[in-house]
């Protein structure tokens, strides 16, 4: 080893000494933040292309960023997707529900009535407009910050409850980490916890539905640290391979647990550009602003069911709160960065808009978010009788065998018995089982 | 225990295929019963393949049932797990089982979990081809026998044929089945049964009775050991390339010994395997993949758990090194006749 010989230092060689850059966010604990190196454009630049376009022609929509709502609290541009009142109070009330939901979810994980909880505060808009933007039928593959999708869908607030507590009732039979739902009915894949995998999956799903000849459309979610991942590669390579008629959405939330955008490559370029290099039709959107997500997510839809092809689209927003209940965001970033955001919060702003369109007031909001966190809390003392996580409400032992293979193999079946037998050992056989 | 007679629906001609025929007609058959099976991998659709294994399928069945996909084993596993999701029976070819590797997070934390996790919401029915084994001078990328890193994963069902016949029946059954399926393709013996003696000319498979292929549709259920030959000696538990290598040894040996095909190593037919051991008290385990950790150490302590008050000695292990598989030196690597004898020698005397 010794006598290896040593790489030529640069004062040997006569070069410069190359310097490693290692990514560092602007801002840490403490630090006051000023965000105005931001460029967010104003609201109606963006030009919006038929559907049909192809991706080289509208390359600057990578780098830009699509916005419709103003700070005058009015729509403004092509992107103005023109819906109707209601449609807006609904979308409004999905993002209110999501919003009491979280905050009831994250206080009863601090109670110890479950292991784990995720909030999506601050995106909102993300997972409700494109939802609403898709037909029901749509197939979509979300990543784990997407509860807004269930909601918009009318999954059962109890069924995500008692999801979250692992009890007996659970749909999933206590087998998924809590937020981690699936419902074919919904046509919600199954959530992973795996990052990224869920994007090859939409494209197959959309590439079956394609060979069938079918008329429905994927759609995926994934955070911008996690483009990172070879699987999100793969998706794109084959979405554009067979144009399939998938939306990849990215949301750029600025931050993977404690790692800013920078890790994933957000200092050299957007991840709207990442399409480009694929062919991908690509659109970078205020993910603050609900009425852009939605003008999008159709716009993606419509050219995915006409046979033009993918689309990628990047929802520029903010993770307001922590990653999830595992980790405290005050020991990483400054909490300056959540009041500074230069595209506020997506409730505000739709809220703001209803109220300037003279369709919506202060005292309906509040009726409205009090009837919001009403209905939480009376779903979630519902959910309670089923139990709560280690409370003895779970599903019954031999449960946890089944599902592994279609048919309970020889050795499941030993391995069953085992468990059944321990139980006895522990608590006793007058204790029925299960 | 075996099943090894074909129910024939009608009277037939003996045929005689070899192993890439029959998989390739096990495929053609799929394609044709099933409007939701569905053939992807690399070079699989105009080509057939690089072993051949898909000729003349995309020309029959139309390029959006057979397709070429991206180099990208990942994205081939990943796409086939949203199919499957969507209700199609996808039959993704890896093209050595060397290049499964970027493939595996799908395959494990996605395609074997999916029924569980979602409670039965969503399956991943697919069956995963791949070549596997070496002595065809491929060099360490080409030669791997990587069946104990799938039999590990709970949820994958890992199936290994070793005749024509077998490969189509098996295959079959694993593209209805509705867990993933790994099925793994000795590749030594696409094109005829092998001795283990590599200097001496191969036998085609048209000399072997296993070659004998009914035409249509039949299937061998998976988890069903095929009892090769019975004996009194001792038993040798094999699959793929050295049930043959094994029986040779023992032919040429003189030795009565039962050998086993375990033709599918998850779900495991262990009831054959207790049955043989019982009888002969003596038990020998041969594979060609590494040593340590391999699916040998798990039938060792199977056989050791289950059946110890019938043994006359310790389980024998036969198998390759604990070395990447050398290009120069892959026979000095494989489990052949001397490294198999010498194990049978042992396993006699005590």
């Amino acid at each position: 080893m010794a006598d290896e010989a040593k790489p030529a230092t640069p004062a040997d060689a006569n070069r410069p000494a190359l310097a490693l850059h290692v990514p560092e966010p602007k801002y840490r604990p403490g630090d006051t933040v000023d965000f105005s190196h931001i460029d967010i454009g104003e609201p109606g630049d963006q030009p919006r292309p038929d559907e049909s376009a192809h991706p080289s022609t509208m390359a600057g929509l990578a780098y830009g960023l699509v916005r419709v709502l103003g700070e005058d609290n009015q729509a403004h541009g092509p992107w103005n997707p023109r819906l109707d009142p209601e449609t807006l109070r609904t979308m409004l009330g999905h993002m209110a529900m999501v919003r009491a939901f979280d905050e009831r979810m994250f206080r009863g994980q601090r109670q110890g009535k479950t292991s784990f909880y995720m909030k999506c505060t601050g995106e909102e808009a993300t997972s409700i407009a494109p939802a609403m933007a898709l037909a029901s039928d749509d197939m979509v593959f979300p990543s784990y910050r997407q509860q807004g999708i269930l909601i918009a869908r009318g999954y059962p607030l109890i069924e995500m409850i008692n999801q979250i507590y692992s009890n007996k009732a659970d749909k999933l039979k206590g087998r998924q980490l809590p937020i981690m739902y699936s419902s074919r009915e919904h046509s919600f894949f199954s959530i992973s916890g795996n990052l990224a995998t869920q994007c090859p999956q939409a494209v197959g799903w959309a590439m079956a539905s394609a060979i069938k000849g079918d008329s429905r459309i994927a759609a995926s979610w994934v955070g911008e640290g996690s483009t990172a991942e070879g699987d999100f590669h793969s998706a794109c390579t084959f979405a554009a391979v067979y144009n399939a008629p998938v939306i990849l959405n990215v949301i750029n939330n600025q931050w993977a647990i404690s790692s800013f955008s920078g890790f994933a490559g957000a200092e050299r370029t957007t991840f709207a550009a990442r399409g480009l290099g694929y062919g991908i039709a690509a659109l970078r959107v205020d993910g603050n602003d609900a009425l852009a997500c939605y003008a999008a997510a159709e716009w993606a839809a419509n050219r995915a069911r006409a046979n033009h092809g993918p689309t990628l689209i990047e929802y520029f927003t903010y993770r307001a709160e922590g990653h999830s209940t595992s980790d405290d965001p005050s020991g990483y970033r400054s909490a300056q960065e959540r009041e500074e955001w230069p595209l506020g919060d997506p409730v505000m702003r739709l809220k703001n808009h209803l109220i300037a369109l003279g369709e919506w007031d202060e005292e309906r909001q509040a009726a409205m978010d009090l009837a919001c966190a009403e209905k939480v809390k009376e779903t979630t003392k519902e959910a309670e009788k089923n139990g709560i996580l280690g409370h003895g409400l779970h599903h019954p032992f031999h449960t946890m065998f089944e599902d592994v293979y279609e048919e309970l193999p020889w050795h499941l079946e030993e391995q069953a018995e085992q468990a059944i037998r321990e139980r006895v050992t522990k608590f006793g056989s007058e204790r029925p089982f299960g | 225990m075996s099943e090894n007679t074909a129910p024939v629906a009608e009277a037939q001609a003996e045929r005689r295929l070899n192993m890439i025929e029959a998989i390739n007609e096990a495929l053609d058959i799929m394609l044709e019963r099933d409007p939701d099976v569905i053939i992807m991998g690399e070079d699989v659709g105009y080509f057939g393949g690089v072993f051949r294994a898909t000729a003349g399928l995309q020309a029959k069945h139309g390029k959006t049932r057979v397709f070429d996909t991206p180099i990208s084993e990942c994205g081939i596993i990943g796409v086939a797990v949203g199919m499957g999701a969507y209700g199609l029976r996808p039959v993704p070819e890896i093209q050595f089982a060397d290049y499964i590797y970027p493939g595996l997070d799908q395959l494990i934390s996605e395609a074997a979990r999916l029924r569980y996790r979602s409670a039965g919401d969503y399956i991943a029915p697919l069956t995963v081809r791949s070549p596997f084994g070496g002595g065809i001078f491929g060099g360490q990328t080409h030669s791997q026998s990587p069946e104990a890193l799938f039999t590990h994963v709970s949820g994958l069902k890992t199936v290994i044929p070793s005749t024509p016949y077998d490969a189509k029946g098996l295959l079959i059954a694993a593209i209805e089945d509705n867990d993933p399926v790994i099925f793994f393709e000795p590749k030594r013996i696409y094109n005829g049964p092998f001795s283990g003696y590599y200097d001496k000319p191969v036998e085609p498979w048209k000399k072997h009775d296993a070659s004998i292929v009914p035409e249509g549709y039949y299937r061998i259920p998976l988890g069903k050991a095929r009892t090769v030959r019975e004996g009194e000696a001792m038993t040798i538990l094999a699959y793929g390339t050295m049930v043959h290598v094994a029986e040779s040894v023992a032919r040429e040996k003189g030795v009565d010994a039962e050998i086993l095909d375990l033709r599918t190593l998850v779900p495991l037919d262990i009831a054959a395997i207790e049955a043989s051991v019982e009888k002969t008290g003596r038990c020998m385990i041969v594979h060609e993949a590494t040593r340590t950790s391999g699916f040998g150490a798990e039938l060792s302590a199977l056989v050791t758990e289950r059946c110890f008050y019938h043994l006359e000695a310790p389980v024998e292990r036969v198998t390759g090194f604990d070395t990447p598989y050398p290009h120069s030196l892959e026979w000095a690597y494989f489990p052949g006749p001397v490294r198999i004898g010498e194990a049978i020698d042992k396993l006699l005397s005590e």
